[in-house]
């Protein structure tokens, strides 16, 4: 079965989304992502959407409620690399994604939870 | 209505053309408010031109359905006339009225050889009618279609001048926004910011609505959205040159903006802009 990465890096996790997001990947991820969370004890999590060019509600959702049981299991997620048609859909579909941290790519990316450890 | 008594007001117009313009220019001078030398003699011209080719149409037709082809030539000669009085700043129903006045001096000349024929005489003006009117609305028309076209050539020009995004500094951004945003401004503003920060890498976007003359409830949601939309690609947003009474409205309204930063002036924004990417500016004289 098709299955999204997810890369250690140090008390990072990065989850790099290349291919096209369908429900039930966006699922399996999120399960994927919180084992590794607890397993691993990961600080961070950096979500890299940067070739990630099509969104609709509930990948969007998705995104936000994994930033939340992130948040949960004390890691800060940070998505990165947004497109801007992808940010101006999600705008206008009213999911401006409160409570996530952004940055446009990886290494701000970094740069931004190295800063809170 | 007949082959004849088409054949007949073609003949009428032939040989006539000239007392026929005279008459159109007399009537013209009582009835539009601007009437110079200049548009005299174009008219003159014009209408020549417009009789000329009725006398050569009118009996090859029975119909008087523009769509014909055989009013093509005719057509274009109305869309040149239309689109002249449009630069003019005629308006759409001095230009028609133009048209509709050369009906007048055309009943005097059926009536005066048409006495002893009432039957036909009946029938010609009937035709004259349809075809004068069908061409009159022709012009208006056209005259509406020139206008339109300018006003959206208008608009994709004001939407191209006002929305430039300017980089102040280092991962700092300002984008000036002037006039009033409406959704379609939004979207452009929207688009232009967000790709600018893609390309410059700017954490901070300043927008500054000093040259906003109003803020209503749209208004201020089109701003959250753009906030929105920056913040998702990390880049921080800050609202400056809001005027005081601006700062009134908003509080009236009811819109919060209190997830923004907020600043009175661009240069106040700024200041705070560099102090959040790190960067300073100090005063060698001092």
């Amino acid at each position: 079965m098709e299955r999204i990465p997810i890369l250690r890096m140090g008390s990072l996790l990065l989850v790099t989304i290349q291919v096209d997001m369908h429900d039930r990947l966006a699922m399996t991820l999120q399960e994927d992502l919180t084992d590794r969370i607890v397993k691993d004890r990961a600080k961070g999590v950096l979500i890299d959407i940067s070739a990630l060019d099509i969104v609709d509600s509930f990948i969007g959702r998705m995104i936000s409620n994994t930033a939340a049981m992130a948040k949960i299991l004390d890691a800060k997620t940070v998505v990165v690399g947004m497109q801007p048609a992808v940010a101006i859909t999600l705008v206008e579909l009213g999911l401006a994604l409160e409570g996530v941290s952004t940055a446009l790519n990886v290494e701000r990316g970094i740069a931004m939870l190295a800063q809170r450890e | 209505m007949s082959q004849d008594s088409t054949l007949q007001l073609a003949g009428l117009i032939k040989g006539n053309e000239a007392a026929l313009v005279d008459e159109l220019i007399t009537a013209m001078r009582n009835k539009l408010m601007r009437f110079d030398k200049a548009s005299e003699s174009e008219i003159r011209q014009q209408t020549a031109q417009l009789l000329k080719l009725l006398e050569l149409n009118i009996p090859k037709t029975t119909t008087h359905n523009l769509n014909d082809s055989i009013w093509a030539e005719t057509k274009q000669l109305l869309t040149e006339f239309s689109h002249a009085r449009v630069k003019q700043g005629y308006t759409p129903a001095e230009t028609a009225s133009i048209i509709f006045s050369l009906k007048e001096p055309i009943f005097k000349l059926l009536r005066a050889s048409l006495t002893d024929q009432p039957q036909q005489l009946v029938e010609e003006l009937a035709t004259t009618t349809a075809l004068f009117d069908s061409l009159g609305l022709y012009t208006i028309d056209v005259f509406q279609k020139a206008r339109e076209m300018v006003i959206s050539r208008q608009q994709q020009e004001l939407l191209e001048l006002s929305t430039p995004v300017v980089q102040l500094w280092q991962n700092v951004l300002a984008l000036p926004l002037i006039g009033t945003l409406d959704s379609a401004r939004t979207q452009v503003v929207m688009e232009n910011l967000l790709q600018k920060i893609v390309e410059t890498g700017a954490l901070i976007a300043i927008i500054d609505i000093t040259g906003v003359p109003t803020v209503d409830t749209l208004v201020a949601q089109h701003l959250l959205k753009t906030i929105a939309a920056a913040r998702l690609m990390g880049a921080d947003c800050i609202i400056s040159g809001i005027r005081p009474q601006i700062a009134q409205t908003i509080v009236h309204l009811g819109v919060n903006l209190e997830d923004v930063i907020t600043k009175a002036t661009l240069a106040d924004a700024f200041v705070i802009a560099l102090k959040k990417t790190g960067a300073s500016i100090t005063n060698s004289a001092a």
